[in-house]
Formats: structure tokens, C-alpha cells, sequence
């Protein structure tokens, strides 16, 4: 058996260093991983690329505050980065880091960054989306000054715009239930960008709620197959308020 | 815009009755997605009819609002908010998910707006008054850009009376040229080629009001009818 549990979350993130690109999913509170976000808060590494997909930090709200605090944030990539609401938003921290230019921050379109986790990880250089044909997405969004146009092309009549693979140096996973080789299973709605972006990372962290042995789980009922997961460590079932933000 | 809409705002159906309006339009067997805001409300409507919720998050057939210990953090939809599974229900990841909205698969769309344009233009993602580049796209350009058939459902002006179905949108778009249908508070309006046509409007208004708080010109279908629910 390889196994690739580890006892400590000090221990799973140990080779995390300043300027590291890691990969956080979680739609809004759902599937976020708490634990390996506190551990990064915890260890104080800085000028960090946080690759999310919908809103992880807008859910893991008291997480994002730390980090913000701790000056640990360089850039952030997500779709869904501030509060709905602009006046909850004008009292976040981070939206305030980011309006004074201390935070960087990229969106694109959810589906498009869906895929370019499930890219980078299946080896695909770049894709031709719809989506975001005629808008802003056509070019680079983020604060800080753009950096210029996507390559577009027509195919059948239809325009598209080239969207490159993400390719993030870790990714910090949540799983329901995963085994010491790493096979995980996500549970309902929490499943979203995870096993997309443990696909991705070069170096993929696993928090799972209940980790048991090498055969344990039914080789169906796995979702992600260990062998996108470098280590896994069980964490306490996170509770947390339902809602954005 | 003209003066005479800042002057008065017209009293219109309320929110729910934009849902429901909308909801008519849904057919049994459809796969649709509901946006955040009037849209959502349509959910309550559709109870007991065949037709089956999508929540980008990665759900079909996402069932009604869970309530007090029914409630379970692991269980969301596209809002935030807790649901329920319905038998026949299915949870998947997040690249399945926008593989079936992007890969056409969707029915329709239901989706607020900021501003729509007689082009079908919609524009909802950054609100200019928020003062940054970027704002949140979330799913809604995925899903705009590639459902069989987009609608709108919202409010006719602002809360300070502005036009937000245009002639042409001033704010950062989500989709170009997708935008079907247009229910409204005050009208039920369908993007054409030759333009808006007025198809149905609120009890109580006239075409000349509602045309001073519409920028875009309105062509009034000959069977214009009063808003039916």
C-alpha cells in the first residue's frame, strides 16, 4: 500500500512556500477547505495566488479576513471574488485591500474556469469557450492595468475565445470520505471544483472528513482516484453558517 | 431616458407576478436554470410541474428550500441557500455541470439584469456605480451565452426610475445578442430582429407610459394584450 496519510496539517503542507499558486475550491461555504486554508494562515506564508472557482473566500469569509490581515495575499482568481452586495462589499476587508491595490484580482466566467482546472489537469493546452463572445471577457479582467486580447476564432459560424489551462503549483481539497492511497468522495453539492482542481495542481493535499483503509470504499463509489493525490489527512467535520458570506 | 421617468415611477404587477408570468413560459420536461433575484421566486410556481432545476453548483432537479434541521451545509444551491433532493435528484462536479450549460443542454434560463438592449444584449455582472473593473460573473455568462433560450425577468426601471430595457446597455455586458423574452413589471417584451415588440403589458398602463420609461423603441404587437397569468 503507498500511503499518503499524514498526521498534521503543519506535516501535508510543509513544502508550501512564499509565491505559491494553490488551487481552493468551494462554491461560496460549500466544499472549501477550512483546515488546509487555516494551516496556510497558520504557517504565515505570503505573496500567495489563491486559484479559486466560486466565491470560496467570499464563504470562507473569517479565513479571507486573516489572510488579508496577515498581508499573505498577492493575487486572487475566482469568478465570483466580492460580496453581491456593494455596501456589505465596501465594509469587506479584502474588497478594501483590493480597491487600494494590495490584492490583485482576475475573473473569468465559472464554466471557463471550471475548465481550465479540468485542462490543465487532463494535459489540454487551451480551448475555444462561447462563452464571454462580445464582452469584457474577450480581454484580460482584473484591477490591475489589462493585459490585452484572447486569441478568437470561428468555428461553424460561431466565434469563440481561447482560453488557456490553469495550472496551479498545489491544490487543497475537501473530501466526505477518502482512503489512504487517496481515493476520494466528495458529498452532494460540496463535490463542485474539487475534483477538477485535484486534477490540476502539481501537487494535490487532500482533507477528508473520514479517512479509512484501502478497500473500504467501493471502487465504484469513488469520485476522485488517488492517484492525483499526493497526501490526506482527516480533518473535524467543519460547521459553518449557510449563506454567502 | 426622459424627464418624465424620473418624475414618476409606474406602478406595475409585484415581483411575484413577474415570476409567475414567466413561470408560463416553462414548459413540463424543460431543464432550467434560475438565476438570484425575481427569478428564483419562479421556483415556488413550478412545484408540481415536470419541469427540472439545474444549479450550476452541480445539482439536477434541485428541489424546494430546506428548512430548520432539513438543512445541510453539504446540500447548496447556485445561492447559497439549502435545498432539498427530490427523487430522481443527481449531484455531479463543476466541469459536468458547465459541460451541460455550455454544451447547450440547458432549456432555458431565467436570469435578472442590470440593463437589456433591443439587441438582446444583457448586462449584469459589474455595476459601474461600484466603482471596479471586475465584479461577479459567477455562472451567469456561461449559462446567458449557450441556453436554447434566455429570459429576463425583472424590474422595468431602477429604484430611482432609469430605463433598463436600452436602445443600446452602457454597462460591462454578460451575453451579446441572446436575450429572448423580457418580462417585466410593466410588460412582457420579445427580442426580435425588427427590435422590442410589446406583447403584453400591465393592467393600468398605457403604451405611452411605458414607452417614457423604455429607451428602447417598442413595436406594439397587434394583439397586445393585457399581462396574463
Amino acid at each position: 500500500m503507498v500511503d499518503k496519510s499524514v498526521a498534521t496539517i503543519q506535516e501535508a503542507i510543509a513544502d508550501i512556500q512564499d509565491g505559491a499558486i494553490i488551487a481552493i475550491p468551494g462554491f461560496f461555504v460549500a466544499g472549501v477547505p477550512r483546515a488546509l486554508l487555516r494551516g496556510i494562515i497558520e504557517k504565515g506564508v505570503k505573496h500567495l495566488t489563491l486559484a479559486c472557482g466560486c466565491g470560496a473566500l467570499v464563504g470562507a469569509r473569517e479565513e479571507c479576513e486573516l489572510l488579508v490581515k496577515n498581508e499573505q495575499l498577492d493575487k486572487v482568481i475566482d469568478s465570483y471574488p466580492l460580496d453581491r452586495s456593494a455596501s456589505k462589499g465596501a465594509n469587506n476587508p479584502f474588497e478594501q485591500a483590493v480597491r487600494a491595490g494590495k490584492i490583485e484580482v482576475e475573473i473569468f466566467p465559472m464554466g471557463t474556469l471550471a475548465e481550465k482546472y479540468r485542462a490543465a489537469g487532463a494535459g489540454i493546452a487551451g480551448f475555444y469557450t462561447p462563452t464571454g463572445v462580445g464582452t469584457a471577457v474577450e480581454g484580460t479582467i482584473t484591477n490591475m492595468p489589462d493585459n490585452g486580447k484572447k486569441e478568437k476564432k470561428m468555428f461553424d459560424g460561431r466565434e469563440y475565445i481561447l482560453e488557456l489551462a490553469l495550472k496551479p503549483d498545489f491544490a487543497f481539497v475537501h473530501a466526505f470520505k477518502g482512503d489512504k492511497e487517496g481515493n476520494l468522495r466528495y458529498r452532494r453539492t460540496a463535490r463542485n471544483f474539487n475534483h477538477v482542481m485535484a486534477a490540476s495542481a502539481k501537487i494535490t493535499i487532500a482533507e477528508v472528513e473520514n479517512l479509512v483503509e484501502p478497500g473500504d470504499m467501493d471502487v465504484d463509489d469513488i469520485h476522485t482516484p488517488g492517484i492525483y493525490i499526493k497526501r490526506i489527512l482527516q480533518v473535524e467535520r467543519p460547521k459553518f453558517h449557510i449563506g454567502i458570506g | 431616458m426622459t424627464s418624465d421617468s424620473k418624475m414618476k415611477k409606474l406602478e406595475g404587477i409585484p415581483r411575484e407576478m413577474i415570476a409567475l408570468r414567466a413561470s408560463k413560459e416553462l414548459q413540463d420536461g424543460w431543464y432550467v436554470n434560475l438565476g438570484i433575484g425575481i427569478p428564483t421566486l419562479i421556483s415556488d410556481w413550478i412545484e408540481g410541474r415536470d419541469i427540472i432545476l439545474q444549479a450550476e453548483i452541480g445539482m439536477i432537479k434541485c428541489g424546494p428550500i430546506a428548512t430548520g434541521d432539513e438543512a445541510d451545509q453539504d446540500l447548496i444551491n447556485a445561492s447559497s441557500q439549502p435545498v432539498t433532493i427530490l427523487p430522481g435528484s443527481a449531484c455531479f462536479d463543476i466541469a459536468e455541470s458547465f459541460a451541460m450549460i455550455r454544451g447547450g443542454h440547458m432549456d432555458a434560463i431565467v436570469v435578472g439584469a442590470l440593463q437589456v438592449s433591443e439587441k438582446g444584449d444583457l448586462a449584469g455582472w459589474n455595476n459601474p456605480a461600484r466603482g471596479l473593473t471586475i465584479g461577479v460573473i459567477g455562472g451567469s455568462m456561461d449559462l446567458c451565452a449557450n441556453a436554447k433560450k434566455l429570459m429576463v425577468a425583472m424590474e422595468h426601471t431602477t429604484t430611482t426610475g432609469e430605463p433598463k430595457v436600452l436602445s443600446k446597455c452602457t454597462y460591462p455586458l454578460t451575453a451579446k445578442g441572446r436575450v429572448n423574452m423580457i418580462f417585466t413589471d410593466l410588460a412582457v417584451m420579445e427580442v426580435t430582429s425588427k427590435g422590442l415588440i410589446l406583447k403584453e403589458i400591465a393592467p393600468g398602463i398605457t403604451v405611452e407610459q411605458l414607452q417614457s420609461v423604455t429607451d428602447a423603441p417598442l413595436i406594439v404587437a397587434p394583439d397586445l394584450k393585457e399581462i396574463e397569468f
